[in-house]
Formats: C-alpha cells, structure tokens, sequence
C-alpha cells in the first residue's frame, strides 16, 4: 500500500485503493437487542429530566435531558423502537463528556412522524432542530453562527483516512440521495457556493448535479480537508484557523445524502453505514443502526477478537481506540477496524535521532523535529509560537516514519488539546 | 461486562513504516565495509586488530556509561558500534592500543553520551575523538611515521603532507586510479575512494543519509580547490586530488552525515555541506594542518542549529 518511489529519494506517497470497480458488499448487521446512544453534555444529578428509565422510544423520536439543552443542539435521534433501560454519564476521547441512553429494542419497529409533518417545507431551522445527529454528522449548527456566515459547502466524497471507503461507496450508490441533499442545502442555506469532491476517476459517473465538481487524487494526506481546500480553492487555511473562519463548511456526502434522503421520505435515517476492516485488511461495507454495539458486527462476521487484538474506530493512520465491545456505532463512525496482537506498533520512549524523515514527509512543512523536542519538554507554547504546532493538519505521517518511534502525533494533540484547556481556563478566569 | 476481554488501547497512527535505529546503524556499518575491508586488505592485521578494538570498546564503554548513569542499555541500537568503526577508519594501521581505547572513551562518552546520548551530540563523536588525539598525540596521526614500517607497491608517503611541504611537484606521481583503488597513505577505512563512494551511494539509495550533503561537501572542495588551483598551479593541487586524498570521500559520505549533528532541511544541508567542504581545502591550503576535514566538520556541526533555522515558512502559518 505504501508505494515508495526510488526508495526513499522520493516522498513516500499511500496510493489508495479504489472501491471502484469492485465495490465490497454491503451487509446489514441485524437489529441489536440493546442499542446506547450518545448525548452531548452531562446531566445536573438534582434535575428532573424530560427522558427517565422505562420511557418507550420509537423509531425516529428525538431524545434530550431537557428543553433548553435540546434547543441548544443537544439531542440524539432514537435509532429504534423500544424502552430506555439506563441512562448514565460517559467520557469520550480527550474528557468529552456525554449521557448514555442504552435502549432495549421492542419486536415491533413504530416511526415517530414528527419529522414526516416538517418534510414538505425544508428549512434551515427544521435542519437543525432534526437532522444534526444524521449519519455523517452534517455540521449543521455552524449555519445558525451569524458572526461566521459559511459562504461555500464543500460535500466531501473522499474519506479522511486509509483504507475507509465509506464516503466513496456513497458517491458510487447514493447519488440520488445526494443530488437531493444538494437541491435542500440550496433551498435552506444562503451559500453562494457548494463543491462536491470526488476521485478522479469518478467524475465522469456523476452527471447532472447543482454543485461543482472538483476531483482529487485519491492519495493520503492529499485527501484530508485542508489539502482538499488548497487543491480546489487555492486557499490555505491559515494555522489555528477553522474552516468556517474560512466561511467553508464540510460535509460528507453520507451526511447529504442522509439529508436527501430525510427530506425525500419524512422519515429521520437511523442507520450508519460503515467500512469494515478485519484483521487481514479485507473491507466490507456494513449497515448499521446508529447505536449498535460494535460487538454485533463482530457477532455478524462470526470474528472474535482476543485479548490483547486492537479496536480501532476510524482508520489506521487517525483513528482511535476503543476499550470494549459495547462501544455504540455513532453517527461518526466512519470505520471500524480490527488490529492483531501481532500487527500492533509500538511506540517507544527513546528520543529524537534528528535523522529528518517526519519533516521530509511532513505535508504542513513543519519542523517536526524542533517541535518535538518542545512536546517531550511540555513546553507547547513555545512549540506553538516558535514551531508552528498550529500548522498541522493531522496527518499521523510523522509518527508513522518516526525511526524512533516517538508517538509525535499523539504528542500535538495532547499539546493541541492542552492549550485549549489553558485557553479556556483564562477566558473562564478572567 | 465482567469477563469482557482486554484490548491494547493506543493512539493513531496504528501502522508504523518498520523503520528503526539499530536498522539505520547496521545499515551505515554495512556500507563502510567495502572501505574497511580494503583497508585491511592493504594494511594487513594490524588494521583489524585496531578496526576490531576500537569497535568492542566503543560498545564497552558505552555499556560502562549506561551502568554508572543507571540509564537503560543502549548498544543494540548499532550506534556505539558505529561510532567506533569509524572512529577506527580514520586511525593509521599501526596506532597502538592505548590509543584506540582513549580515543573510543573520547568518542562515546565525551562525545556523546555526556550530552546525553544519541540524537543530543552537538558534534559527531568520532570526530571529536579524533580532534582531540590529533591535539593531544599528534605523531599518532603523522601517517608517514606510523606506518614507515610498510612496503607498499604504491606511494609511500602521505599525499597531503608531501603537498604541503614540497607543492604539486611531489605528487605529480600519484594517479586518480591508485587513490580510487585505495593504494594511497591514510586512514584504514579512508583511502579505498571507490568503496566509500559505492557504500555512499548504497547509505543514499537506502535512505539513510541525504545526497544533499555529500553533493554540496564535495562541491566545495571542488570549487575551492580550483579556484586555489588556478591561483597557484605549483603549490595548490587540482580538485581531484583533493577529493579523492586524505578524509574527504569518508568525511562526506559518513562523517558530515551523521544524524544528530547535520541539518535536516534542504537549504541549510546544502549550506553544511558547502561550508564543510570549502572549509577542508582552506585549511589544507592555508591553514597549519596537512587535512582539514576534521575541522571543518567540527566547525560545521558548530553552526548546525543555526543554519537549521533556515526553513521553509509552515503552511497557514500567520506572520
């Protein structure tokens, strides 16, 4: 997969594999018996909550602890009928905090029809107020910010990782869905501009759309946003900066197609489609409630993982771990991918050789070196101000090149992550 | 939930190219070979016996260091073995043994290890081991008196001294061919100029050094050399003789290429490089030393963190 050219006189470039051709099968992971869904934010233990153990949910009902958090975007969309059996606290990646809703399923599956009365007349606010917890996660919130107005929607074909072809395997299927999803982005939205992405070898299947049209060497890191936005805008986004300070906003075209469709049948889609990895690299795609352990799908492909394997939620080069089978398929989940004991990498504590691999490789033309050696010394402000921490743009190449096998991205973002809470500290202190 | 099995938790990436130190070192070491094996070929046992001393030494005292700074054991990443060999590639055949294990001291523990071991080295180790005995001893390094004992078929005096002391007349005899083939005056692992050539090629084509370097070293001592050469035909010789005697081809290949003390972005490799290289011939030229490549390398891993800064502007970054 890691084509090297002439050795290592040139930059190691990933090719990546078409699903093209050959699209992997889609398979249909079936009903849970249990699903846990995740809320943003967690709950004041004296507040009397609008959703409490023993509620029967349907399909499509829109779940939140309390009006004013609902109103503020906090909301998870039932991907089943059935009865709450727990609701309980739960940190994600970095401190997140969230409110675990496990739900038992009932036999029979009953449709909220809320949404179904809204689907006449798409707008913004019916977007928001229903469809943020979509498949895909359409980044929809940024629109109600009138201080960043998001003058161009760029709907991205291309997954952000290695081996994931989920974005992919929309573009080739879901067409429809996402020529609709287009159509109500332009109804509801006031952008000037929206810019569908895809490989190039793709561009000739699309047809009639009211977008344009940008294709993209489907070569990692080219594919992640930022390369995305300097290949097809010209534009670089400046270090530190969101790509709606940019005025841009990121979709993935799983998110307007979950959109078009919603619109299209009045009915809230619940379910995640997702790139399956095994443990010899073989990919499959899966269809999944929104909520599903992620033990059903290794239940489906009768695959035990053993003690010591690795679960991996996203890609190999920026996903991350998970801790247990139990762990809910989110409207994120964009991958799951199962390492062995024997493939695992390990990472090592010896220091920097200063051989230059990870500036050579480095797609933000950073000095990794340098900044490095600030990270190991917790010194992230200098490495910020002097070293352009700011600059990077995830990638994970540094450490995959890393002779010695310094974690360097885990590094930025614990630097990356750690500011912010400095940040947020003196904002809050005054 | 309580026989849940145990997964390994870690942080992306999950796949990692398979590179590492002890592969880098190995690498280097395989490539110095060709060098160290004519070497021997030409100096006979004596130049294994000191190749072979400065090696096992070189380990041993890095070993002592881990022991006595409770620090963990670090010989299997190669470098010390590195180190040490060449270290030996630059001594005369004949040095005797107290001398190798000084300079191997000199080498692993002043020159690395007190700054903290690998990857914190201001200068390359065997350079300053070699800087400081040429300093301290310096017969030790005059390669004519070491190794009058020898009856070579081919010149049997030290080119760059014979230039120094009596100009170009004195090495009109010397042909390219015998200083490629290695049947020169010198350092064991320095005189066989096509080996070092074709081990660094092998260092470049494997990826472990950059050809920024010995490229830019060899074009300064070409360009200085020429210019000198044109100034005074009679006391400066050409640039091939410069390139191919005393340590220029090892000092480009494997000396000014060591990781922790060159630079690692374009420009300032080419400015090392050049600078290095330029610096060589003004002090064979000028200066009061028969070879300047020790020097100039040491002066070039001076300014090292220096030329580093010289590097291209990150992307989105705000000025």
């Amino acid at each position: 997969m890691l084509e090297k050219l002439l050795s290592n006189l040139a930059t190691p470039r990933f090719g990546r594999e078409y699903i093209g051709g050959t699209l992997p099968g889609l398979q249909s992971i079936p009903m849970p018996q249990k699903v846990t869904l995740l809320l943003n934010g967690s709950a004041n233990p004296k507040e009397q909550l609008l959703i409490k153990e023993g509620d029967a949910v349907n399909t499509g009902q829109k779940l939140s602890l309390s009006e004013e958090r609902e109103e503020n975007g906090a909301y998870v969309i039932s991907s089943v009928t059935g009865t709450i059996s727990a609701i309980y606290p739960f940190t994600g990646d970095f401190g997140r905090t969230y409110t675990a809703i496990d739900i038992d399923t009932a036999t029979t599956e009953t449709r909220d029809e809320q949404f179904n009365s809204l689907k006449e007349d798409p707008t913004l606010e019916t977007a928001i107020a229903y469809l943020s917890g979509l498949p895909g996660n359409p980044p929809l919130a940024l629109f109600s910010n009138a201080e960043k107005p998001i003058r161009t929607i760029i709907i991205n074909g291309l997954d952000n990782d290695l081996l994931v072809a989920t974005n992919q395997y929309f573009v080739v299927t879901e067409m429809d869905n996402i020529k609709t999803g287009v159509e109500i982005l332009r109804k509801i939205t006031a952008v000037d501009r929206i810019i569908i992405v895809v490989p190039r070898d793709y561009v000739s299947g699309i047809g009639e759309i009211e977008a344009d049209i940008a294709a993209v060497d489907a070569q990692y890191p080219e594919i992640l946003p930022h390369n995305i936005i300097r290949h097809i805008l010209g534009q670089e986004v400046p270090a530190g900066k969101n790509f709606e300070d940019l005025g841009i906003a990121f979709f993935s075209a799983e998110a307007v197609a979950s959109i078009g469709e919603a619109f299209e049948s009045g009915e809230i889609p619940v379910t995640k489609t997702l790139t399956f990895i095994d443990k010899r690299g073989e990919r499959t795609l899966v269809e999944a409630k929104i909520g599903t352990p992620i033990g059903d799908v290794f239940k489906t492909y009768s695959i035990s993982p053993k003690d010591k394997d690795r679960l991996i939620i996203g890609g190999p080069m920026r996903g991350s771990c998970i801790y247990s089978e139990n762990h809910p398929v989110l409207p994120d989940t964009d991958a799951l991918f199962v390492q062995d004991e024997s493939d695992i990498a390990r990472v090592s504590d010896y220091p920097c050789i200063n051989c230059g691999e990870c500036v050579r490789i480095c797609p933000a033309r950073i000095s990794v070196n340098m900044l490095i050696r600030f990270l190991e010394a917790g010194q992230y402000e200098s490495a910020a101000d002097q070293y352009d921490l700011y600059s990077c743009i995830e990638c994970g190449l540094c450490s995959f090149v890393c002779v010695s096998k310094i974690p360097i991205f885990q590094y930025i973002r614990l630097a990356k992550y750690e500011l912010s809470r400095m940040n947020t500290a003196e904002a809050t202190n005054g | 939930m309580v026989d849940q099995r145990k997964f390994i938790v870690s942080h992306a990436p999950f796949w990692h190219s398979g590179k590492n130190v002890a592969q880098r070192s190995y690498g280097i070491i395989i490539a110095a070979l060709p060098a160290v094996l004519a070497g021997i070929y030409y100096f006979g046992m004596p130049a294994l016996g000191v190749i072979s001393l400065s090696v096992s030494f070189s380990i041993l005292w890095e070993l002592a260091f881990n022991y006595v700074a409770k620090r963990p054991n670090t010989i299997g990443d190669g470098n010390a073995a590195l180190i040490g060999l060449l270290f030996g590639m630059l001594l005369p055949a004949t040095a005797p043994f107290w001398f190798v294990i000084t300079g191997t001291f000199v080498a692993v523990v002043i020159g690395k290890q007190i700054y903290g071991g690998i990857g914190s080295n201001p200068f390359n180790p065997a350079l300053v081991a070699v800087a400081i005995l040429m300093l301290s001893w310096k017969k030790y390094f005059d390669f004519d008196g070491m190794l009058i004992n020898y009856d070579f078929d081919f010149t049997p005096f030290y080119p760059l001294v014979a230039l120094k002391a009596f100009g170009t007349s004195a090495i009109e005899s010397i042909s390219i061919l015998d200083l490629l083939l290695g049947r020169q005056v010198g350092g064991i692992g320095a005189t066989f100029g096509l080996g070092l050539i074709v081990g660094g090629l092998y260092l470049i084509y494997k990826g472990y050094i950059r050809w920024e370097i010995p490229l830019s070293f060899v074009a300064g001592v070409f360009l200085t050399s020429q210019i000198f050469n044109l100034a005074g035909a009679d006391r400066f010789a050409g640039p091939a003789f410069h390139i191919f005697t005393g340590y220029t081809l090892i000092g480009a290949f494997f000396l000014a290429t060591e990781d922790s003390s060159s630079p690692v972005n374009v420009i300032p490799m080419l400015l090392y490089g050049l600078g290095a290289g330029i610096l060589t011939v003004l002090i064979r030229n000028i200066g009061m030393f028969p070879d300047g490549v020790v020097f100039a390398i040491l002066i070039m891993n001076l300014v090292n963190p220096l030329l580093d800064k010289i590097r291209p502007k990150a992307i989105g970054k705000v000025v």
